[in-house]
């Protein structure tokens, strides 16, 4: 018999934040994602940004990491990195995408599967996604030389079509999140299968436990603070009575970021993995570690498309209000053209402007309430986060229409 | 509680907002149990007033509460000696008076609070304090820096606005932009103003007015084409930013055509404004309504598709919340009060055509923003109520009496 384990999964993301790009830029310049040219200091300065998270979570939480694989040789995690991560990586922390092949070379981190551009295409352009799907695992595939087995998709939006499609392509286990009103009765700490599937395994986030560390950990005012590496322990020891698995399902910039530093979450990290690797009973696994060590205890349905965002835990943060459907509709209604240009330069600025970010900050569901500080984004409001989206994709029509245009001509 | 209330006009007498402020306040005030008595600088009927009592500290004419001017009010002032008319020839006239009529005024009603609104009737809170030694409230509407735009303003009146604040017990001001003024030029603790914003009250409004019947027939003719209808109402000087908002209305008409604007108010830029207009070469797409009030005053907000308040300076600007009233898209300058309490508008630093323009053009362009911004607003400005401005007034009081009775004691 397997171990109990914890499964932890980083999700490391960094979208091409849109700059104050205005309609008196359209057919004249196309440099959307390049707000550094024009103010350094602005939120949508992708640069700077990443440089910021760099050293206050990337880099830290990757050296603890190193540190921790060296020390405990049973300690053991997944990340999910994405095309357009790796590529900010690229240009401006190198040393940093080099952390991570080591952790990867390690054999201890695994990389799972995911859209290479953090898309919603599963939801409007099957064949798109297909192709993003692709280019991620090729992507993987020449930065870090593994193969992908497990997917995820862009927020853990989730429902049986999409089990469906993953297990059709060969994946071996997929994520989702592990909602009460969906599991009832069960709990997220076992392995199941996808309803109407028939190899494919599926890993339920514990979004108490996982949302204790990102969202909670810091809070001085949550009567369990201050969260110690004995108490979460204590917790995980009790959540995994008589189960199997607790999927700890995590943004990576929960450490550092979200949980600054001064709060104490690395040094609770070491502390916690140390303390779990004590008993000879609990242990860490991979994600496929996870499916491999563990049999199916049912299966479960998702008809219905379920995320990891809020407390609706639907797609309304990101596809809820009228302003959000107009920018993904003009988004994909020019994917013919833009694909008929062949210019890679054009389709890849076109996929840039897929990533969900764009339209979450559109997102006004929590600005009417007043509450603005719950609107996280790099914009003034959701109404210039439309503006700016809007502008580019005029200026991608424009580009797109001289191209195929001096193709005919020609 | 006795509240000696300091004013300069109320409704229907009024000449901007401040008068309707002041009218708004007072009734709610004294729905709280407060007892008052406000002083104005006039003689004339408040046929709509009776739950406070009017004093009259002049014999003039409301049209004369500014002065009389040397020749203008000889002959319609009949009842004035000519004494009298010497006297009451300018403001400081006039003030000198009111000053008197205070201290006569304070000898037989002692007041618990003084309550003095703006310069023009701070001397006179200031000798009603040193008669009585009752607190006094200074409520700063606007400093002579927001009256005064880029220009340096009348010394005169930035000595009584620097005496007065510095004597004040307790300092109101209607937005945190307003309170940064009079902490940053005139040197007063941060901590001895308290920021008030104005409220909005929906029954003023009219709410069962229907725009079947609009005043701006032609206007209307180009909204059945397919126009969207810019719109300013305001007072055409300096302090309003006009010449940002004519220029960019130039650049946004350059992008998309069906555009009208209508500029709604008068006053000593209207000429330098149409001469603008012509030069930019959009003469036929503005128009000058002049001065207007009641039904041509509400329909300009009614056939507006789309509210600008251009302002280089605007201590609060009451007339954005009446707009949103009227189903108007809002564009706000940062450099406003107004923008501070409300979250569905677009936002812009008044210098900033560009992003002005950009902005009338995509709500233009898009019905989802449009839409959006129209909708979200309403469920955002009827959350401001002259109750619980004045619960927070109420709260002012009762400590400075308190604080007061203690002192007394001593």
């Amino acid at each position: 018999m397997s171990k109990k384990g914890i499964v932890f999964y980083f999700h490391v993301h960094q979208p091409f934040r849109v700059r104050h790009y205005s309609i008196f830029d359209i057919s004249n310049k196309h440099d959307y994602f390049d707000q550094a040219r024009y103010d350094y200091h602005s939120k949508c300065n992708n640069e700077m940004i990443f440089k910021k998270v760099a050293d206050k979570s990337y880099r830290p939480m990757n050296a603890l990491l190193e540190k921790l694989v060296k020390e405990h040789p049973d300690f053991k995690f997944s990340f999910s990195i994405t095309g357009t991560f790796i590529e900010q990586a690229e240009m401006w922390a190198p040393d940093i995408l080099e952390s991570f092949k080591r952790l990867v070379k390690s054999g201890k981190a695994e990389i799972v599967s995911e859209t290479y551009y953090h898309s919603l295409a599963f939801f409007y352009d099957r064949e798109e996604f297909s192709r993003q799907v692709a280019m991620h695992r090729a992507k993987i595939k020449e930065v870090f030389g593994v193969d992908t087995k497990v997917f995820r998709n862009t927020e853990l939006a989730y429902n049986n079509e999409l089990a469906k499609w993953a297990d059709d392509n060969g994946f071996e286990g997929i994520l989702a999140e592990g909602w009460d009103p969906i599991l009832e009765w069960r709990s997220p700490n076992f392995v199941y299968r996808p309803v109407g599937t028939s190899n494919i395994k599926l890993l339920l986030k514990n979004y108490k436990m996982s949302d204790d560390l990102a969202f909670r950990f810091g809070d001085k005012s949550w009567k369990e603070w201050p969260m110690t590496a004995d108490k979460f322990d204590l917790w995980a020891n009790e959540s995994l009575k008589d189960q199997e698995i607790l999927n700890l399902f995590v943004d990576y910039e929960t450490f550092g970021e979200h949980q600054w530093s001064d709060t104490g979450i690395f040094e609770f990290f070491d502390f916690f993995v140390k303390k779990w690797l004590s008993r000879n009973d609990t242990t860490f696994y991979t994600t496929s570690d996870a499916i491999h060590s563990f049999e199916s205890s049912g299966e479960i349905s998702m008809p219905y498309t379920v995320t990891w965002a809020d407390t609706e835990r639907d797609l309304t943060a990101w596809l809820g209000n009228s302003m959000q459907q107009e920018a993904i509709k003009c988004l994909y209604e020019i994917e013919n053209d833009v694909l008929r240009t062949e210019d890679t330069e054009l389709i890849s600025d076109w996929r840039k402007l897929q990533t969900s970010d764009h339209v979450y900050y559109m997102c006004t569901k929590w600005f009417n309430d007043g509450d603005v500080h719950a609107y996280f984004s790099p914009y003034d409001s959701p109404y210039d986060a439309f503006i700016y989206f809007m502008n580019a994709i005029r200026d991608i029509k424009w580009r797109a229409n001289q191209i195929n245009y001096n193709k005919v001509v020609k | 509680m006795n509240i000696l209330m300091l004013g300069w006009e109320l409704p229907p007498h009024n000449s901007g907002g401040l008068g309707v402020a002041c009218y708004y306040l007072a009734r709610a005030l004294s729905e709280r149990g407060a007892n008052i008595d406000f002083v104005v600088p006039y003689s004339a009927k408040h046929p709509n007033i009776n739950f406070m009592k009017i004093h009259s500290a002049t014999p003039l004419l409301p049209l004369y509460k500014f002065g009389m001017g040397a020749y203008d009010g000889y002959s319609t002032n009949t009842a004035l000696s000519p004494d009298e008319k010497y006297d009451l020839k300018d403001i400081r006239g006039v003030q000198r008076k009111y000053i008197k009529f205070v201290e006569g005024f304070v000898k037989k009603h002692k007041p618990d609070v003084i309550h003095a609104h703006d310069w023009l009737t701070m001397e006179a809170g200031m000798r009603a304090k040193a008669l009585t030694n009752a607190p006094l409230v200074i409520h700063v509407h606007a400093t002579e820096f927001d009256r005064s735009g880029a220009s340096s303003g009348n010394p005169i009146v930035h000595d009584i606005e620097y005496q007065g604040l510095m004597m004040a017990d307790r300092i109101i001001a209607v937005s945190n932009y307003t309170k940064k003024i009079i902490v940053a030029k005139y040197g007063i603790p941060a901590d001895k103003i308290e920021v008030l914003h104005n409220a909005i009250d929906p029954d003023s409004l009219n709410l069962d007015y229907f725009c079947d019947d609009n005043t701006y027939k032609y206007i209307d003719e180009l909204k059945q084409q397919g126009y969207k209808i810019v719109t300013t109402v305001t007072r055409f000087t300096v302090q309003k930013g006009l010449s940002f908002l004519m220029k960019a209305a130039a650049k946004a008409v350059e992008k998309y055509d069906k555009l009208v604007f209508l500029f709604v108010g008068d006053g000593e830029q209207r000429n330098e404004l149409i001469q603008m207009a012509a030069d930019l070469g959009i003469a036929d797409k503005v128009f000058f309504t002049g001065f207007v009030r009641g039904k041509h005053w509400r329909d300009a907000y009614a056939i507006s598709d789309i509210f600008v308040m251009s302002s280089v300076s605007e201590p609060f600007g009451i007339t954005a919340l009446e707009a949103a009233h009227y189903n108007n898209a809002l564009i706000i300058t940062k450099q406003s009060g107004v923008s501070e309490v409300l979250g569905s508008i677009f936002k812009y630093d008044f210098w900033d055509v560009d992003k002005l323009a950009d902005e009338i053009v995509n709500i233009a362009l898009s019905p989802a923003l449009e839409g959006s911004l129209k909708s979200n607003i309403k469920n955002e400005y009827a959350r401001i109520s002259w109750g619980d401005v004045a619960d927070r007034c109420m709260n002012i009081y009762k400590n400075m009496v308190s604080m007061n009775s203690g002192r007394s004691k001593l």
